[in-house]
């Protein structure tokens, strides 16, 4: 285990190392940043000194040089607009994101499960072919254009729930979270179902043809055979066998979710990394573009460790070394 | 061996599949004593697999019981309600499958597979399970049997699983095994000893046994009556040492001639039935074995040949049965 974990410490600095160059080479193609930073009335002579100020002026791989080591001491530089470490900025938006993905996960498990179990056990059922049409739906429509109709239909039309913002917070552990307080709660709701949309059908679709193929399998006929009732058979037998393609696609799932806030937020106006990163991206704030690619992908990489560990509990044939 | 344990009448089992409706089971009656061994033997596609699902009510859409009767113990099983028929199975008639290797749940450890049969069929506590599976696994011969209930299949052989599915089979002493093909994904080596432990296990536990194989080998060595399948019904019927040394049928006798011999005369070319199974979409008019039987007539061609007493316990389905006695060897030359 402990050779495996060394193992894997090393492939995702690899990783870590490649995305950061991509992400920096891309990013220097994409504007000038001095010249959104600059007031504009400002002289040649002033952008000159600016840009030489933030190291622009320096060639590109020196420019990387100093942003590599910067970051193997946990410096991922300052924001220019903000004049903040752009990794405060973005660890202090994070709470906010993660448990916007946090319940739509929790949706779309509590969900898919029993959905896609049920179609997948009873294909030609009419609510199956519901279940399965509704799924559709979800995966088509594009969740801006869903959190813009919640929106018109809860909370302009109906009132019921609150459409922007957080609202109020408490803290926990010294963190503020917006489901702790009633109000935060009502405004988490719409943007994490919104969010949750997508996840949810394409795991009802997923979980659906897997259990489909399990329950063709001989030791399903045997269990029958044994007299294990449908439940136990659906959920004691079937399922377990049905997840681990499921919990791959449900770990890259975790992953888009976080990157695909970005939308979500943006309608919301949920003030977390992704709206962050809409807003640095409007301002080519690059330090905190870069920071926040590095942090997702340093994430993506992680929740792909955790899922392998995932695996070898679920299948005891999955061996990780 | 007296009391009747099993009475199949004219089950039929069909499925409508789009090209039209297969007729697997079509009308096939035999019955069963307490403590007897039936082999159910033909082909692949026979209909032998889906007679033996039939009579535990486990027949999938598009399949379908279309007619008869299972009585079994006096109560006719296809009148049974699906959760009468749930607490049936494993506890009054279980089955052994084909392919050890995927008869087994992979997650699940054997212990666990082993207890779920016991919890459901029987009022033992989890302790008394426990040890239960271990007396069963050690009536089965696999070696360490407390260790190895903590084991998951993957780290059993193929033989090893093979017992396991027996024990669990066993494990709630039901009145009837039906054991489909249970040794034809073993190695041969292996075959033997699986069919001796099987048969030692039904006497010992007072089961009975209908062993569905398309090996006559198999068929003569453990059992005490041999029904014969071909295209969906039966074709003849009798106790195994008469209908091996003198059948009636040619289906029979084509079966048995393919087996290959290695003492006495050495044949030029192993005999073979000509021909293949005709399409269970399109059967002939007449006798299904027709277009590939030397003993064919027209009147073959156009009745469906009624099953007939023989000499003896014995029927068959002929309307040119070879006559009594005749020695296999003469068959196709």
């Amino acid at each position: 285990m402990l050779k495996y974990l060394v193992k894997r410490f090393f492939q995702t600095a690899v990783v870590l190392f490649v995305v950061s160059v991509i992400v920096f080479c891309v990013m220097s193609f994409t504007g000038d940043p001095v010249l959104m930073i600059v007031p504009p009335n400002a002289t040649d002579a002033q952008i000159a000194e600016a840009r030489i100020a933030l190291g622009l002026d320096q060639p590109l791989w020196v420019q990387y040089k100093v942003f590599l080591f910067n970051l193997l001491k946990g410096d991922l530089g300052i924001s220019y607009i903000f004049k903040r470490p752009a990794l405060t900025l973005i660890v202090e938006r994070m709470p906010a994101t993660l448990e916007l993905v946090f319940l739509s996960v929790l949706i779309s498990v509590a969900v898919a499960l029993p959905c896609g179990v049920f179609a997948g056990a009873w294909p030609n059922n009419p609510i199956s072919r519901a279940i399965m049409g509704g799924s559709l739906l979800g995966i088509s429509l594009p969740s801006f254009w869903v959190g813009i109709l919640m929106i018109f239909y809860f909370a302009v039309e109906k009132g019921l729930l609150p459409s922007s913002g957080r609202g109020t917070t408490d803290t926990l552990f010294g963190i503020p979270f917006a489901f702790l307080t009633r109000d935060g709660f009502r405004h988490l709701i719409l943007p994490a179902v919104t969010l949750a949309l997508g996840t949810l059908a394409m795991l009802i679709r997923l979980i659906r043809a897997q259990i489909m193929e399990v329950l063709r399998q001989d030791f399903i006929k045997f269990a029958r055979a044994k007299g294990v009732s449908w439940k136990s058979l659906l959920f004691g037998h079937a399922l377990k066998n049905a997840l681990v393609p499921v919990v791959t696609v449900f770990g890259m799932q975790i992953g888009s979710l976080i990157a695909f806030a970005t939308v979500t937020e943006t309608i919301f106006a949920w003030p977390g990394m992704g709206k962050l990163l809409v807003d640095s991206i409007n301002t080519s704030d690059r330090p905190v573009i870069v920071a926040y690619l590095m942090i997702v992908a340093a994430m993506f990489v992680f929740i792909n460790f955790i899922v392998d560990i995932v695996y070898t509990l679920i299948d005891p044939r999955i061996d990780l070394r | 061996m007296a009391e009747l344990l099993l009475e199949v009448r004219n089950l039929r089992t069909y499925f409508e599949l789009f090209r039209g409706t297969v007729k697997a089971v079509d009308g096939v009656s035999f019955t069963l004593e307490a403590g007897e061994i039936l082999g159910i033997v033909g082909e692949s596609g026979g209909g032998k697999s889906v007679t033996g699902f039939s009579l535990l009510g486990l027949i999938d859409p598009p399949g379908r019981i279309a007619d008869g009767e299972v009585i079994f113990r006096g109560e006719d099983l296809l009148k049974k309600s699906a959760e009468e028929m749930r607490r049936i199975r494993g506890k009054e008639i279980s089955m052994i499958f084909q392919d050890p290797m995927t008869s087994l749940n992979p997650l699940q450890t054997v212990g666990r597979q082993l207890d779920e049969m016991l919890a459901l069929h029987t009022s033992l506590s989890a302790s008394q399970r426990r040890n239960r599976a271990v007396e069963l696994l050690t009536e089965v011969g696999i070696p360490n049997p407390a260790d190895r209930l903590e084991n998951y299949p993957h780290q059993f052989s193929g033989g090893m699983r093979q017992r396991v599915v027996i024990a669990i089979a066993l494990a709630a002493n039901p009145g009837l095994i039906i054991a489909d093909e249970p040794t034809t994904a073993l190695d041969v080596t292996v075959q033997a000893q699986i069919l001796t432990l099987m048969e030692n296990l039904v006497k010992k536990f007072g089961s009975s046994l209908i062993l569905i194989t398309h090996d006559l080998a198999v068929v003569s060595e453990m059992t005490h009556r041999v029904a014969v399948m071909y295209c969906g019904r039966i074709v003849e019927e009798g106790p195994t040492k008469e209908l091996i040394r003198a059948p009636y049928h040619p289906y029979t006798m084509g079966l048995l001639e393919s087996i290959p011999r290695m003492a006495g005369t050495r044949l030029p070319r192993l005999p073979q039935i000509p021909g293949m199974v005709p399409s269970l979409f399109d059967l002939p008019r007449g006798c299904s074995f027709e277009p590939r039987c030397p003993r064919a007539t027209a009147r073959c061609r156009e009745e469906i040949p009624e099953m007939r007493r023989m000499t003896g316990n014995r029927r068959t389905a002929c309307h040119n049965p070879q006559t009594a006695g005749k020695e296999a060897a003469d068959y196709d030359r």
